[in-house]
């Protein structure tokens, strides 16, 4: 049984810097760390090699600076490491990254689980799963607690706003994880200790047969037409007095601005 | 730290691990484990999957097969964050150490992989009601009945009592030899006759469990022995030898939290105009807190490499590491408390909480007075 496990490198928080031209994040220059959401789809991973034995394929798109993120993914299940990484790869929107995870993953087959974390941190789109699975064309599941194998079968367990739904699907599938399982281990020392010695396998656009239109900005339809920091301009303000005189002074203010018709 | 120990890359990344697993599975919860004597399973799973209870194991067990240097290390570093959390991981080596040492083959291969794997937890038993600094005195006796062996008598103060699987208990196989005629024993949670006693309220170390024992016809395969009957007290005062090393790394710990928590207090908290740390009773104070501790550190660590040089005579210098390292981390833990006024004595603030867990570590493993006759009776030795 093989897993393939897709890890996004995110700019830590605070050294991030924008792109003035694109809007894009400067990815090179920012100090990246594993994408919080990606945290559950690794525990899944290894839950899930402990229970059936399965390998475990972790794979991520982005520059160098991801080494240290596949190694962590080592350090807790993964038994191989593969780093898509191609400079025309820089600038993807959703789209374009699902091009690549999809031709990576195909290079890879056979197989019969791919795990995602719900969304990144940084883009919190959420698309990659699906839109990945769409260029695959084999299905996807969003939030998924728990997932078993049973008789040629894939078993999820999903997470609803009110209910957990169970739903039986043919392999291979894309399920992405809701991230608040109740536990995430931690690298074992052992494992740790042997990726000290281990370097990913590198695949670039040409290992991958993909064009340069279909890559980066060029081929993400995606356009981020400004980002902006939120500012408060104004403080709240609080009236206190009596309920009655204070309802008053609220519809006069409310057909002031326009929200209620004089 | 203003001085470096040197230590080695494997070394450097393990105490990085288990900083990480103490902030992210220990510090949010520590207070609030105190708070409500409650065990969480969370940190000892955490241990378990970092592999961090093979440290001592040896590989070809599943191990890491590393020393007590290295031992002393992750204890130290996790009794940063909660030494109820390290008394409960360093308790199940004091129950390893036996088996590690004296165990025969079919019990190592038994026990240590799911020792190392952290899916078993160990205990260690000696104390009993009449029998603490004066262990001679126990009176669980294991009687032989054909292929078993019948234990009966109680066990006092057991950390991790009723969490762990496997216990080793020293009982009296032939009480007319006295401390000649006992043995140690392999019980397993789940042996007929092997129960477990209330839960101990404790001053300090409320996130590790503390009970009794009790041995009522407790039946037991022979093979459960370990070495040959007669050496109970050898294993026992050999495991002890080995392990005392911890519960001076643990004080190393518990004083490492407390000098930083309480000096980074002083150079915020404004008094007179200005931080009480420019106060020359006060940094005078962190001075000495400071001497002591790495004075301490120094002598854990150079014990632990010591034992590792695997020569035979260390208990002198084993007794010294837990005596000296356990005492002047009480001192600097109440120095500690006296630094941050108020705020040392309040309990919203862990300081309070490392003075009261640190107490402990001058009782336990044998009380700092027993381990100057230890350190007494081996000078005698040496100055005949």
């Amino acid at each position: 049984m093989r897993i393939i496990l897709c890890i996004k490198g995110v700019p830590k928080p605070e050294t991030v810097k924008v792109d003035p031209e694109t809007h894009t994040l400067k990815r090179e220059s920012a100090e990246l760390i594993l994408n919080p959401f990606d945290r559950s789809a690794i525990e899944m991973a290894a839950r899930l090699k402990e229970r059936y034995g399965a390998e475990v394929i972790v794979i991520s798109m982005g520059p160098p600076n991801v080494v240290p993120l596949l190694k962590e993914a080592y350090g807790v299940c993964a038994d191989r490491m593969i780093l898509l990484s191609d400079r025309v790869f820089a600038g993807s929107d959703t789209l374009a990254t699902s091009r690549v995870l999809a031709k990576a993953i195909k290079k890879l087959s056979p197989f019969e689980l791919i795990l995602m974390g719900l969304k990144s941190a940084d883009g919190e789109t959420a698309q990659v799963p699906p839109e990945t699975a769409a260029l695959l064309g084999i299905p996807s599941l969003i939030n998924v607690k728990d997932i078993f194998f049973e008789k040629g079968k894939i078993v999820a367990v999903r997470e609803t706003e009110y209910t957990l739904e169970e739903i039986e699907v043919s392999p291979p599938l894309i399920a992405s994880i809701y991230p608040k399982l109740d536990y995430l281990r931690p690298p074992s020392f052992k494992r740790l200790l042997e990726v000290r010695n281990k370097e990913p396998e590198i695949l670039t656009s040409k290992d991958l047969g993909l064009k340069e239109e279909e890559l980066g900005l060029s081929g993400s339809p995606t356009r981020v037409s400004g980002v902006f920091e939120k500012k408060f301009v104004e403080r709240g303000e609080i009236w206190e007095g009596d309920p009655e005189e204070l309802a008053k002074r609220l519809i006069i203010l409310l057909k002031e601005k326009g929200f209620l018709k004089a | 730290m203003l001085v470096k120990y040197f230590l080695t890359e494997e070394q450097s990344l393990l105490v990085e691990l288990v900083k990480r697993i103490g902030e992210e599975y220990i510090a949010p919860y520590a207070l609030n484990w105190d708070e409500k004597e409650a065990f969480d399973m969370k940190p000892i799973q955490a241990l378990a999957h970092a592999d961090l209870f093979g440290i001592i194991v040896p590989k070809e067990y599943g191990g890491l097969g590393m020393g007590v240097f290295e031992m002393c290390l992750a204890v130290e570093w996790l009794s940063y964050y909660c030494a109820g959390v390290s008394t409960t991981y360093a308790a199940s080596f004091l129950g390893a150490y036996p088996i590690i040492l004296f165990g025969s083959k079919e019990q190592k291969e038994k026990y240590l992989p799911d020792i190392a794997s952290g899916k078993k937890l160990c205990a260690f038993a000696l104390t009993e009601p009449q029998a603490g600094s004066d262990a001679f005195a126990i009176k669980t006796t294991a009687k032989k009945e054909g292929d078993y062996y019948i234990l009966n008598g109680v066990k006092q103060w057991i950390t991790n009592g009723g969490i762990a699987d496997i216990y080793v208990v020293v009982a009296l196989t032939d009480p007319a030899k006295g401390p000649r005629g006992a043995s140690a024993f392999i019980v397993e949670n789940g042996d007929p006759g092997f129960s477990v006693g209330k839960k101990e309220k404790k001053l300090g170390l409320k996130s590790s469990v503390t009970t009794d024992l009790i041995f009522n016809d407790c039946k037991i395969p022979a093979e459960r022995l370990i070495s040959r009957e007669g050496t109970g007290f050898m294993v026992a005062l050999r495991t002890l030898d080995y392990a005392r090393c911890g519960a001076g790394a643990q004080a190393l710990g518990v004083a490492q939290a407390a000098f930083d928590v309480s000096l980074k207090h002083a150079k915020r908290r404004i008094q007179f105009g200005q931080p009480v740390y420019n106060f020359q009773a006060v940094n005078h104070t962190f001075a000495e807190m400071a001497m002591r501790l790495e004075a301490a550190r120094a002598l854990v660590y150079q014990v632990a490499k010591f034992i590792d040089s695997s020569l035979k005579e260390f208990s002198g210098a084993s007794a010294m590491a837990k005596c000296f390292a356990t005492d002047q981390a009480m001192w600097i833990c109440e120095r500690a408390i006296q630094m941050m006024g108020g705020y040392g004595y309040m309990r919203d603030y862990p300081v309070q909480k490392f003075f009261r867990d640190v107490k402990c570590l001058q009782i336990y493993e044998g009380t700092n007075e027993i381990q100057k006759n230890v350190i007494a009776r081996e000078l005698s030795k040496l100055y005949k």
